[in-house]
Order: structure tokens, then C-alpha cells, then sequence
């Protein structure tokens, strides 16, 4: 069974121990500026959004790389760069049409997200609960029981 | 290692940026941040130098934890002279800017000198330069952050920047950073204004490399942070409520000081508390506050995020005041509300945006506000001479305040010196809430004991963040003790003096210590940094800090009679509450003080103290 990463704004404080917790599991610094998920402040709003790549199954990136270094990961079902195939030619950088897959100067190579291999240090380090590791096929299942819930308050008036 | 081991020297008389070795024999002994960055401060500039002259220097630093995952570790310290107080000046925020300062490969960044022209300081890694500001002067900190990213088309980009307030030397003036988050306290601002430095913009993509043991680190501080996630405040009063989740506490102990500290509680505390920011307005059915916000790296997250009422006379007329933005914390909404006598949430909340925006301390103008509001009343100031009508209670009086302060118009330059100095100019130096000329903070001194021996020993004037003593004698953490006596008070100001010293000198807030002792931080330390980080040591360290401000202090000229509370404290008694008939008891706890500090008399650290800390 895949999981998702599930995103839940309303929960988020902005604190980035996310981005912190992706860059230390993918290059062993806490260097937000590599993390491969972005928290992004919408101020007069008072909203954060955290976001990254939501592993399409079309996967634009996965068809637009022109040396197939962007494969899936069966017991994820990741989207995954192999850093010893990808050119760091950015083509799917242009393809992605969420813009989570980007250019790192340092590697010369393009990173995403590839959910850790199934455990996304980014959920496990957000202290709120608002990046999860769910069911892939249930994402929706929250939002599914608040609605359920006001059904059911409806039903006994 | 923790650090960068990288110092950023700005000398802006010649306009250089030069790089240079962190002195590792001082982190070792002072950590970082507040403790380090005194450290060379206090080696650097003469004492008795005009703290806003071109020989003052002003320092900002991170800590060995800044810009980790340990929890709250994105604080970041100014360092300089005080003009408000004449003594050290140490004032830190949050935000993200300490953070970036690491991530771009520095711990510290050091500015001397006076810059022929407004200039701002841009760093991305390893470049550093000085950048023409003179279309960035007489803009606001939110304007200038704005226009420095556009500039530089990046906007990953943090800023710290004056306002108006720091241009025209307001003696408050604070240095503001991601918009709401500001070194507040002792004119730190005024200071940074006085060398022509508009901001200082940073930009990393290093990150921090160097912790000592990753996997160690890892683990201890997610074990810490489920510390802070199961502790009643940190984990649940301070989201919920944020700092305000002390408004009514406080008014109920007898100890919200009120009108100028002539009373001691406030009959409005209600219409501006935590429970006020939940309610919804009968005038547009939303709630003022929109959500809670954190800090850099912070699991607490207290920061409070509000929208004003757009109907509000104070904004009708002013859109951009309409979105959402910082506060109000629980110290501006005292010194804006209860300090003045001001129940109008909204008015505060204006307020709150113009000290943001412009770069003033809210407690210290709110305080001054309260002493002018006093004299209007006595007739000692006039309408003529203030510009308005300006009695106790008045929202309009407030609003209109705050912005010729902020402005620097007409009576707003003189309360833009602040309370002691606007005092003493119209005869009545008694009336100024203050120790070494700095307002005091939101806790009464009558009704709290403990933090009227704080405010008197704190080394950068009144202030409750040196030796918080309202977690022991109102929240019981780490012991209850009686906010009403005097007894054992030294001991406990002396202990929470030195662990608190320690906590800002590893980069981390002080918030946590809700639920945090020195030994929760300890192993974070260890991890992190190089080194041996016992807990004597760390103690010790704590001790060292102290008394190199205080000497510090000293040497600048303040003597044991700077230690002292206003007449109004010692003589007034409360006249309402648990506290009711009871004056502060100072002049019984600063003897003791003294001498468990190991200091003379006269408040001078004995030899044996200085050789026993290794001063």
C-alpha cells in the first residue's frame, strides 16, 4: 500500500522544522535553502503553506526527462531523481506544473521529493500535524469525517 | 561544532566588510549570542563611550543552537551600548533572521564605526557589502524589507531594518525583523540609526554543517520538544492563548500595573486579553486574532497574529493597515492598554502596528505614554504643549501619540526620549517607571516582589525577561513560591539571572523554560558543540555573564543608586487585591542580593568573585 503526504494548512505555525528535518535526511545539513519542501507565508493573510510534489501518476517530470532519470520507486511510488543518471539539463523543472522539482547548484543535479523511501522525515519532525503520512487512497478521509460528522448533527435535529 | 567559527566585521567609517576567526577560547566560556557577543563587545569599546557616537559598536549574533532543530532555535542578539539606559544593551527576536545569519556561514556580525551615508549591509554566504540606502531612508521596516527583496529580485531574502523611529533616534527605537518580530528593548534601534545603517540583509544557502553528533542531536531534540509538547504551557496555554494567557492572571493577583502604576489593577482587563483576542466583534463578526505563529525552528509558537477591525476609527480611513499582522503579545497590549488605561482592543492593536512598522519598543513608549498621561492630569502638561488632549483612558490619545512618535512630529520628539528623560525635563522625575531609565514591564513589583528585585539588578534597566520570576511566584514552575514576600527572593532572581544568561547565550527563547531546565538544554548543547558542556560549567557560565555586564555597568558609571525602584513602588502601597497595603521590598532583598552575588556593598564584584568566575 502507498501513503501520500497530506498537507493540512490550518495546522501549520510556519516554524520550518520540515524543511530542516528534508534537508538533514537528504545532505546530513540543516539548510533549509536545499529542503524539498517549501513552507511559504502568506502574511496579511496570517496563512503558511507548506507544499511540495504530490507524486502525480502521470508524472510530468518522470515524462519530460529526456535520460529517465526520474523513475518511480515501487514500494513508495515516489517519483525519484537518480542523481547518477540526471544530466541536471532542468527540463522537468520546466515540465513540473507545480514547481516542486528544482535545480540544486551545489549537486549540479535536480531534486524533489521522494518521500525518504516511506518516511518522510518532514512529517515526522512537524509538531503539529499539519504534513501526515496517510493511506494513499485516503487523503481525503478527514475531510470525509468532518463532513460526516455535520450529517450525522443534521440527521438527529 | 555549533558555530561557524566565522565573524563578520563592518567597519562603516570606511566602509569595509572583513572576515575573521571566532575566538574559540570565548565560545568556549561565553557559548554565543547574548554571552559572546558581550564578550567582545565589552573588549572592544570604551564603557564610558556616547552610545551614539561613532565608537560605540553594535553587534549581532547567533547562537551554537541558532538555526539547528532544536527547538526555539532561531533567536539572534543585539549587542551594544544603550542609549536609553547608559548601560549594556542586549536585546533579542526571533523570527527567521538569526537562522539565515548561520546559514549563510556566520556567527556574528560586528558594526563600528559611522557611515557617510545611509547604507545597508547585504550578505549572501560569503560576500558581504554595503549597499546605498539613501532611497531606502524614511521608508518603514515593512516598506524597507519589501523593497530589498524587489531589489535584489530573492524573496528568500531576511531582513532586519529601522524605521522612522531608528532615522530619528527614538531612545526606544527597536530593529525589526521578518515584519513583527524586533529586538526590542533599550533603543538598540536608535543605535543602528546613529551609524546610517538602514537594514541588514541576509541570504544562506549553507546551512549549518558542523553539529558535533547529527544523530545525537537529532533525537535529543525531538526528546526535548515532546518536553514542550506536553507541558501545560508551552504546549497548550501559549498556542492558544500566546503570551497574552497572562492579562487576566495578572489583573487578579493585584499586579497589572495600571495608569502609571497607580493602581494596580485594570477594570478593562477583560476587553484586552487573550479570552478579548477569541471573542468575536459585534461590529464585523470576525475574532482579532487569526491564528498563532512560530519563530524560527519554534514548536511553541505563542506569536500571535491579529486582524484589526477595518471600522476602527484609528484604521477607516488606512487599507493597508487591514491585513493581518503581528500581536498583540501580552507586554504591548499591558503597556498600551493597562499602562495608560486604554481598554480598547483595537486602539492597542493600532498602536502595536506602529511600533512594528516604524521600529519602536511598545513597552517603553507605552510606559512613557502612561507618565505623560499622568502629568496631563496634574496640569503639569498642557493640551498646548502635547498637541491634543491626552487624560487616561483616551484611545484617540493613544492612536494620535503613537503616531508623532513614531513620526518624530511635535510633542512625539520628546516622548521619543523616553519616560525618565520627559520626566525630569517637566520636574517630576518620580513619576518615570523606570530602573536605569527603562520602563518596566507588565508585572506590578508590589503585587510580584520578586520582580521588582529583577527589575532593579537587571543589567540593560527594567525588564522582566533577565530573571522571569513570575513562572515561580504565579505559575509555580519550577517551584511555587509567594509573590507576596520578599523571602528567598535574591537566591531565586540570582538563579533564574544566571540560567537565563545561558539560555540566550545557546541561541534558544526563553519561552521554553516553561518546561525547560538548564538540564533539558544541556544535552542539546553537547550534541551540538565541541567540547566539555557539564552542567557546572554551564552554571557557571551563566555567573560569568552576569557579572561581565554588570562590570561592564560599572565601569560605564552606574552605581548601586541605579539599582533601585521609583518612590511610587516603595511608598505607594496597592491599594487594591491580594497585594492590597503592601509597598516592594527592595530595600530588604538588594543587600542580600548583593552579597549572595558575592559583590561589595556598593554592588562591585568582590576579587575572589572575579578570580572564581574567571574574570
Amino acid at each position: 500500500m502507498w501513503k501520500s503526504l497530506h498537507i493540512d494548512p490550518k495546522k501549520c505555525t510556519g516554524c520550518l522544522q520540515c524543511e530542516m528535518a528534508c534537508s538533514v535526511e537528504h545532505t546530513g545539513v540543516i539548510n533549509p535553502s536545499k529542503s524539498r519542501i517549501k513552507v511559504f507565508s502568506f502574511e496579511t493573510e496570517g496563512r503558511k503553506v507548506p507544499y511540495t510534489c504530490t507524486q502525480c501518476t502521470e508524472a510530468w517530470c518522470l515524462n519530460a526527462c529526456p535520460v529517465d532519470a526520474i523513475r518511480i520507486d515501487a514500494s513508495t511510488g515516489a517519483k525519484q531523481v537518480h542523481d547518477d543518471v540526471c544530466v541536471g539539463c532542468k527540463v522537468c523543472t520546466i515540465a513540473c506544473p507545480f514547481g516542486t522539482v528544482n535545480y540544486n547548484q551545489d549537486t549540479g543535479k535536480v531534486q524533489k521529493c521522494d518521500l525518504c523511501g516511506g518516511d518522510p522525515a518532514c512529517a515526522t519532525a512537524c509538531p503539529t500535524g499539519a504534513i501526515t503520512y496517510v493511506d494513499a487512497d485516503w487523503t481525503g478521509l478527514d475531510r470525509m469525517r468532518a463532513w460526516a460528522a455535520r450529517a450525522n448533527t443534521a440527521v438527529s435535529e | 561544532m555549533g558555530w561557524n567559527r566565522k565573524v563578520l566585521r563592518v567597519n562603516l567609517t570606511e566602509g569595509t566588510c572583513t572576515e575573521e576567526p571566532l575566538n574559540m577560547q570565548w565560545a568556549d566560556e561565553y557559548l554565543g549570542s547574548r554571552g559572546l557577543a558581550t564578550k567582545y563587545l565589552v573588549s572592544e569599546i570604551d564603557p564610558k563611550v556616547d552610545p551614539l557616537s561613532p565608537d560605540n559598536k553594535m553587534i549581532m549574533s547567533t547562537g551554537p543552537l541558532t538555526g539547528t532543530l532544536a527547538s526555539t532555535g532561531g533567536r539572534y542578539t543585539v549587542v551594544t551600548k544603550g542609549p536609553l539606559t547608559g548601560a549594556i544593551a542586549c536585546s533579542n527576536s526571533g523570527g527567521f533572521f538569526g537562522a539565515e545569519m548561520k546559514f549563510a556561514g556566520w556567527d556574528m556580525i560586528i558594526l563600528e564605526g559611522r557611515s557617510p551615508k545611509p547604507v545597508y549591509l547585504y550578505v549572501e554566504n560569503d560576500k558581504a557589502q554595503l549597499i546605498d540606502a539613501s532611497d531606502l531612508w524614511g521608508k518603514s521596516c515593512w516598506e524597507t524589507e519589501e523593497a530589498i527583496k524587489h531589489h535584489h529580485q530573492d524573496p528568500l531574502v531576511r531582513v532586519s531594518s529601522i524605521g522612522l523611529a531608528g532615522e530619528n533616534q527614538v531612545l526606544f527605537a527597536c530593529i525589526v525583523n521578518d515584519l513583527h518580530r524586533a529586538a526590542g528593548r533599550s533603543g538598540v534601534g536608535a543605535v543602528m540609526g546613529s551609524k546610517n545603517l538602514k537594514a541588514v540583509a541576509l541570504r544562506g544557502t549553507k546551512g549549518v554543517s558542523g553539529i558535533k553528533d547529527m544523530k545525537a542531536f537529532m533525537k535529543i531534540t525531538a526528546e526535548k520538544k515532546k518536553v514542550l509538547a506536553d507541558n501545560a504551557v508551552t504546549g497548550q496555554g501559549l498556542p492558544k492563548f500566546g503570551t497574552q494567557v497572562l492579562m487576566n492572571v495578572i489583573n487578579e493577583m493585584g499586579a497589572l500595573p495600571t495608569r502609571n502604576h497607580k493602581d494596580v489593577q485594570f477594570e478593562s482587563a477583560g476587553k484586552i486579553s487573550a479570552e478579548a483576542m477569541h471573542e468575536k466583534r459585534p461590529t464585523d463578526g470576525k475574532t482579532h486574532l487569526v491564528t498563532n505563529a512560530a519563530c524560527f525552528g519554534c514548536t511553541i509558537a505563542c506569536g500571535r497574529i491579529s486582524e484589526i477591525d477595518k471600522g476602527h476609527f484609528t484604521v477607516v480611513n488606512n487599507p493597508k493597515y487591514w491585513g493581518a499582522s503581528g500581536g498583540l503579545e501580552y507586554e504591548a497590549a499591558w503597556a498600551l492598554g493597562a499602562a495608560n488605561g486604554v481598554g480598547d482592543l483595537e486602539a492597542l492593536q493600532y498602536a502595536n502596528l506602529l511600533c512594528n512598522e516604524q521600529g519602536m519598543d511598545p513597552i517603553s513608549f507605552g510606559a512613557t505614554i502612561g507618565a505623560v498621561m499622568e502629568l496631563y492630569g496634574m496640569g503639569v502638561l498642557t493640551k498646548e504643549q502635547i498637541g491634543i488632549e491626552a487624560e487616561f483612558g483616551s484611545a484617540e490619545a493613544l492612536a494620535r501619540l503613537t503616531e508623532m512618535t513614531a513620526r518624530g512630529e511635535g510633542f512625539g520628539k520628546e516622548i521619543g526620549q523616553g519616560s525618565r528623560r520627559l520626566c525630569t525635563k517637566y520636574g517630576h522625575p518620580e513619576l518615570s517607571m523606570t530602573v536605569k531609565g527603562q520602563e518596566f514591564p507588565a508585572y506590578d513589583a508590589r503585587g510580584i516582589q520578586g520582580m521588582g528585585l529583577t527589575y532593579a539588578t537587571s543589567n540593560r534597566g527594567a525588564c522582566h525577561l533577565r530573571s522571569y520570576t513570575v513562572a515561580s511566584e504565579v505559575l509555580g514552575i519550577p517551584v511555587k513560591t509567594d509573590p507576596l514576600t520578599t523571602e528567598g527572593k535574591p537566591e531565586l532572581v540570582k538563579a533564574f539571572q544566571d540560567a537565563t544568561a545561558v539560555f540566550d547565550a545557546a541561541g534558544i527563547c526563553v519561552f521554553t523554560s516553561f518546561a525547560w531546565t538548564l538540564a533539558d538544554v544541556q544535552p542539546q548543547i553537547e550534541a551540538a558543540c565541541e567540547g566539555d558542556w557539564s552542567m557546572d560549567k554551564l552554571n557557571q557560565m551563566g555567573e560569568r555573564i552576569w557579572n561581565m555586564e554588570r562590570l561592564f555597568n560599572n565601569a560605564a558609571g552606574l552605581t548601586r543608586k541605579d539599582d533601585d525602584l521609583p518612590p511610587r513602588l516603595k511608598t505607594e502601597p496597592a491599594k487594591v487585591g491580594p497585594a492590597k497595603g503592601l509597598v516592594s521590598g527592595i530595600d530588604k532583598m538588594l543587600p542580600e542580593y548583593y552579597s549572595i552575588r558575592g559583590w561589595t556593598e556598593e554592588g562591585v564584584p568582590t576579587p575572589a568573585t572575579l578570580a572564581r568566575l574567571g574574570l
